[in-house]
């Protein structure tokens, strides 16, 4: 690679107010079959709460200081900004792309292909915001909120699905084919969803583990940020976390977006 | 001078595409007056879709120059395409949506305010005859209606520069005459048409002008009667192969074209109608008859008789 394609791949897109116009697409799309839409974020949550939260929960004492059900609970909304938003903008854009030629229809009319792509990982960080705001009021429905901060949590949500939705677009701008996703979907969501502090603290891990998930992974930070929020106790690690997603976000949001304007437009 | 930009819509100067080692248009010069209906025709490969794509903004230059209504396509891309519509070859419509909400969906993309966009949605259904299927889902819609709607869709803008490529593949004839006609109709309103097809009557039905490409050259332009009359003459005389008849065939026109596909022997002369009508008469043929030449012996005259792809 040389210099002028890295360069390339690090230029500031363009954007311009039309990236709502994409967004709006899919929020209609998304709006037409809303109940089939909001069922599995109602559903799984309890689902969870009730097999490992009751069942799991009766042979755990305490974890941190909280029972083990107040202990994943948050982690159940996290996982639900990962899930919504990084399978939104795999296999949904993927699909609008390739199979049904959406971002080609879009792109012979005034809107840029930056903004197709910014305006599907926006759509990617809403879909997170929905998702993960529906797990919520399930985990308030046990009762397991306990800090007014909790209602800051759309606002993570919507970050945290910035930052999946990034990272799912860099991925998707190389998927030469549908199947690819199974590769981040077993190499990185799934020991992602199992090893970010999770079902289990991170301390419980090898250093070298915790250092790598705490260093590398998006996962551990959005399960921190919001467990603290939820149990409205701050660590000061926070202000680590958010300077992680911060930093992460803005250098996928304009990789990937360069990644498929070359991926697109030869 | 200022007239002359003006009566220009679209100018091409040197105009070129390469993939890789690959050059799909190569150094192409053409221009589009405003208001012609201009047919690009060639075999699969020869540079049609790819010079549309660039027109449209959509696929960046490798070289030349290329402006649309005077405004370079590199540096206003977003101008020029919201003057432009386009019927694509392939099906792009959103399966997401109805028929209707396909066109107000895509209203909406070029920023048209909404009880507008619904006016004129009505009108381009009312104008494809897709009134009955305005909540139809496209799943439902045969290849025919797809077309019609792509063409609706093509219009939402109130474009003045329509691309067609291919607007009539894969229709029966009613579908694909209902189409010729409404691109009549948008042609006598003033709209600039640029059309690929494959269909060589199609080209010689809508078009002012052709354009015949291959391996990425603009290898002959013309209207389309005079391309015919240039290349081939007026009439084809065809009859059916055999030594004898091939001979004599050759004795007859020593001047002309034969060409001899499998069974059949095809004579091209440029000689004045009436030259085979004589000379039947003189000596009668086995299987022979005399045709109007068409643009479809053009075409294969320049482009050859061998498969692409």
């Amino acid at each position: 690679m040389k210099a002028s394609d890295i360069a390339s791949v690090f230029k500031l897109p363009r954007l311009t107010y039309r990236v709502w116009n994409v967004w709006r697409r899919d929020f209609d799309v998304f709006m037409k079959t809303w109940k089939v839409n909001f069922l599995p974020p109602l559903l799984e949550p309890i689902f969870y709460l009730v097999a490992m939260g009751y069942g799991l929960g009766a042979f755990v004492h305490s974890v941190d200081g909280v029972a083990y059900i107040q202990f994943i609970a948050p982690a159940l909304v996290s996982i639900s900004m990962m899930y919504s938003s990084f399978f939104e903008c795999t296999y949904g854009s993927f699909v609008r792309m390739y199979y049904q030629k959406t971002f080609d229809a879009i792109i012979a009319t005034p809107i840029s292909i930056e903004e197709v792509i910014a305006g599907e990982i926006l759509w990617g960080a809403t879909r997170s915001l929905i998702g993960s705001s529906i797990v919520l009021c399930v985990v308030a429905a046990f009762g397991l909120v306990q800090s007014p901060l909790a209602l800051l949590i759309p606002v993570v949500a919507f970050f945290s699905g910035l930052m999946f939705s990034a990272i799912a677009m860099a991925f998707t701008s190389l998927a030469p084919n549908i199947d690819f996703f199974n590769y981040p979907g077993f190499l990185y969501i799934t020991p992602m969803f199992l090893l970010s502090g999770t079902f289990f603290p991170l301390s419980s891990l090898p250093s070298g583990i915790q250092a790598f998930a705490t260093a590398f992974l998006p996962l551990p930070h959005t399960v921190m940020l919001t467990r603290g929020l939820i149990l409205g106790n701050l660590p000061t690690m926070l202000l680590t976390s958010i300077a992680w997603m911060a930093i992460v976000t803005p250098i996928f949001f304009i990789l990937s977006t360069n990644l498929m304007k070359r991926k697109l437009i030869k | 001078m200022d007239l002359m930009v003006s009566n220009l819509m679209i100018e091409a100067r040197g105009l070129t595409k390469k993939f890789g080692d690959f050059v799909a248009v190569d150094n192409i010069d053409f221009e589009v007056p405003s208001g012609e209906c201009c047919g690009f025709l060639g075999p699969n490969g020869a540079g049609k879709t790819t010079t549309i794509k660039m027109v449209d903004c959509v696929l960046p230059l490798s070289g030349g120059s290329l402006t649309v209504a005077g405004m370079s396509v590199s540096e206003r891309p977003r101008e020029i395409k919201g003057m432009i519509g386009v019927a694509p070859q392939e099906d792009n419509l959103d399966p997401d949506f109805s028929v209707l909400k396909n066109l107000l969906v895509y209203a909406r993309y070029y920023d048209i305010p909404k009880a507008e966009a619904l006016k004129r949605a009505d009108e381009m259904l009312k104008f494809a005859q897709l009134e009955e299927k305005r909540d139809a889902v496209i799943g439902e819609l045969s290849t025919g209606l797809k077309r019609r709607l792509i063409l609706a869709r093509a219009l939402i803008n109130e474009p003045r520069i329509l691309l067609l490529d291919e607007p009539t593949v894969g229709l029966d004839p009613q579908a694909r005459h209902m189409i010729w006609d409404k691109i009549r109709e948008l042609r006598k309103q003033g709209v600039t048409i640029i059309l690929t097809t494959h269909y060589m009557d199609e080209a010689a039905e809508l078009c002012d002008r052709t354009l015949i490409m291959d391996h990425g050259k603009i290898i002959e332009q013309g209207q389309p009667a005079s391309l015919v009359k240039k290349h081939i003459g007026e009439e084809v005389l065809e009859a059916e192969y055999n030594e004898d008849t091939l001979k004599a065939l050759k004795e007859g026109f020593p001047e002309a074209t034969l060409e001899v596909m499998s069974d059949r022997i095809r004579v091209f002369t440029t000689q004045p109608h009436g030259t085979f009508e004589e000379y039947l008469r003189n000596s009668p043929l086995k299987g022979a008859f005399i045709r109007n030449a068409n643009l479809e012996d053009v075409f294969l005259k320049l482009t050859g008789r061998q498969l692409r792809e």
